[in-house]
């Protein structure tokens, strides 16, 4: 396993260089979560709801195995193909084979942030097929060739000076155009093309309902109804966790899904599929790739419960200030930091870091995942696993050694304040990080515990 | 003892015990934060002892990673507090780190009894001393920024994300100070970026979410920012310092102090 080439703290440096750039990412993002306020707040039964929300994905953990089963016996039943992989390349193997079975070279792809976990895209390259992705914002950052830098909101990092350029560049629009409207429709030209002429597309799930093997895709575009109703074959993806066990769950579902990802009420378009329509063929790919690992650990089981909102990533002061490519995972944010050292803690160690853990995330989450705690958790577990560097639990240590010491604390507290005053370079120089954009507190000239030896302990 | 102070609830004797816990950084860094914490309650009628041996919660090798390096300084805080009727602390961060964290192998039944009695200062001013008025007066415009770990942590104030009534602890403490503007921000709970070691291990986006919240006040006209937790008002201090604000920070206590 490796270590990321960027951590997020360095990475953040990067980001913060513009600071007009970061403060406009800010405002967007704020903005969204300003939007799921006003939505959450119409609904008097909000909270509510996202209790029940949280009861029922606490019962598919609880009960992952027969529902997966009764899932399964119902898809067949309902003539879909179904199919187990236990990682993502199996995965990528699988999709790969039902596209060359029938030929197929070139296949559209709605939004899916399971075959970026996967890295389908490069795989299928790889096997000489070509996917375009259809999410506008997805479409977008292929064209770029780089990841997703938020789960619902893939090109959240631009501005539209930026698109205005790359489609310039890929799709002919005139250049130094922004107006939305007109880049919009040009996508929008580019992308019926596709949708007209790939025989293949591939979905991602939203929910899959154990009781009818039937599953529902939530999108803004239409554009994965566009894909699968022009396609002969539609194949749907999706992490084992996206079981819900009945079809009456789903109101309650849609009505948390949207209203926490942007504020609307419901995504335009939740469509339900439950069989392939003559002459087509439909397959689910059911995968863990990690997910059981992450299911046996009882501190981290309930990240589990995710659907996918990005509202955790629209209150993070943090993810707000250092953008989602910083986290160098597929999943970025408070979320993706307490999935991502489930996949490779080495690669990942910094990002249950990369947080104050000031609790916004945890109270925004429709499934009440509590994701600050599980944070700390990580923490606890990457320090005591050895993956915290080696120069900051030398640092801890020494902290431990003097504070868990009371005469060795209230001698080193004098001493230190005594320096500071003395030689205040010792502190305000280039390699104190705090004395980098801030001033260090006055030392005063005793402590607390000297004043009140002076003034009130005189018994 | 200011008779202007009442009481509705009491702990069966006349006078409370209240030991006092210092942050250690406060402590060092801030005597007059202890100070005013001291002084208030004792002008509220309780009897107030510091215990001499304290040094620090455990919180920033907790939050660090290493709560298994903790065991010596929770010892030492059981050592400490366990013989009080309360335990109060001018920082919502240290107290919920006990509330929270505090264990002791062999010492559960006693540690859990602290973890009972320890109050952040204004919870312990608003739910057990049950205050509904102060004889103070700071006549200036005031922000307040609501510390992460004490609000949603310790429930000291309803937060922005939830659909559920609104309340402030401190903030109907501050209503009680006589000339005191409470200036309304646009983010009324945002965190300041301070987060322990994340200050110095994430410079760029601690920096960064510190001015932007000092930049909230400043527009709202605040001319002090106070708060419940020195941690955070120490890193905007840093920041407000470096770029030459007349904007001050004063820990809650100090205003809550402040005598007509």
């Amino acid at each position: 396993m490796h270590k990321a080439e960027t951590d997020h703290a360095t990475a953040s440096i990067g980001f913060n260089r513009d600071e007009p750039y970061v403060d406009w990412h800010d405002e967007t993002l704020w903005f969204v979560r300003v939007k799921r306020d006003r939505a959450a707040r119409q609904l008097p039964e909000w909270e509510n709801l996202r209790e029940t929300a949280s009861g029922i994905k606490d019962f598919v953990l609880a009960h992952m195995d027969s529902l997966l089963v009764q899932f399964e016996a119902r898809a067949l039943e309902n003539g879909i193909k179904v199919h187990w992989a236990a990682d993502a390349d199996e995965h990528n193997r699988i999709v790969g084979d039902i596209l060359e079975s029938h030929g197929i070279t070139r296949m559209v792809k709605s939004k899916s942030m399971l075959t970026e976990e996967c890295h389908l895209n490069p795989y299928l390259a790889s096997r000489g097929i070509e996917v375009v992705d259809t999410d506008l914002g997805e479409r977008i950052v292929q064209l770029r060739q780089e990841p997703p830098s938020h789960i619902v909101l893939p090109a959240i990092h631009l501005k539209k000076q930026d698109i205005g350029e790359l489609f310039h560049e890929h799709l002919g629009t005139e250049a130094g155009a922004t107006d939305p409207q007109y880049l919009t429709e040009a996508a929008r030209v580019h992308l019926r093309e596709m949708f007209l002429t790939r025989r293949a597309a591939l979905t991602g799930v939203n929910f899959a309902v154990a009781e009818t093997g039937g599953f529902m895709v939530c999108t803004n575009e239409g554009n994965a109804d566009m894909g699968v109703h022009l396609a002969d074959v539609h194949i749907a993806c999706m992490g084992f966790e996206k079981l819900i066990p009945a079809e009456r769950h789903l109101g309650v579902f849609l009505r948390l899904l949207a209203r926490s990802a942007t504020g609307q009420p419901v995504t335009t378009y939740s469509s339900y599929f439950r069989k392939p329509r003559a002459g087509q063929e439909m397959h689910i790919v059911i995968v863990d790739n990690g997910r059981s690992a992450q299911l046996a650990r009882p501190d981290f089981r309930n990240s589990l419960k995710c659907i996918r909102c990005g509202a955790c990533m629209n209150t993070c002061p943090v993810y707000r200030r250092s953008g989602g490519h910083s986290y160098h995972h597929v999943v970025p944010g408070p979320i993706g930091s307490i999935l991502a050292p489930n996949f490779d803690m080495r690669a990942n160690a910094d990002l249950p870091f990369a947080s104050t853990l000031c609790g916004s995330c945890t109270n925004v989450c429709p499934v009440k995942i509590d994701i600050h705690y599980q944070l700390y958790q990580w923490r606890q577990t990457l320090a005591r696993e050895g993956y915290v560097p080696a120069a900051k639990a030398a640092g801890i240590r020494a902290m431990n050694a003097v504070l868990s010491r009371p005469r060795f604390y209230q001698w080193g507290g004098k001493v230190g304040r005594s320096l500071m005053k003395l030689a205040p370079v010792l502190v305000n120089n280039s390699l104190n990080p705090w004395y980098h954009q801030r001033e260090m507190p006055e030392p005063p000239g005793e402590s607390f515990r000297e004043w009140y030896l002076r003034n009130r302990s005189k018994k | 003892m200011s008779e202007s102070y009442r009481r509705t609830d009491g702990p069966g004797t006349d006078t409370w015990k209240v030991a006092l816990f210092i942050p250690c950084y406060v402590d060092q860094f801030y005597p007059q934060v202890g100070v005013a914490t001291l002084e208030l309650l004792e002008k509220l009628g309780c009897e107030v002892v510091f215990p001499l041996s304290q040094t620090c919660c455990g919180q920033p090798m907790a939050n660090s990673g290493f709560g298994h390096l903790t065991d010596g300084c929770s010892r030492l805080f059981a050592d400490n507090f366990a013989a009080y009727d309360y335990v109060v602390c001018p920082s919502g961060s240290c107290t919920l780190h006990i509330v929270d964290h505090l264990h002791v192998p062999g010492r559960e039944a006693e540690v859990q009894g602290i973890r009972e009695r320890v109050f952040e200062l204004t919870e312990f001013l608003t739910d057990v001393l049950k205050v509904d008025h102060l004889p103070a007066r700071f006549p200036h415009r005031v922000g307040l920024h609501q510390s992460c770990h004490g609000q949603r942590g310790l429930h000291l104030s309803q937060m922005s994300e939830l659909n559920a009534p609104d309340f402030s602890k401190p903030g109907t403490l501050l209503g009680m100070v006589e000339g005191l503007e409470l200036v309304a921000l646009d983010r009324v709970d945002e965190c300041c970026g301070f987060g322990g070691t994340f200050c110095v291990s994430e410079e760029a986006v601690s920096v960064k979410m510190g001015r932007d919240r000092i930049a909230d006040h400043e527009r709202n006209g605040a001319e002090y920012i106070t708060g419940g937790d020195m941690s955070c008002l120490m890193h905007l201090e840093g920041i407000l310092r470096r770029k030459g604000s007349p904007v001050q920070v004063k820990h809650i206590a100090e205003i809550l102090n402040q005598s007509i």
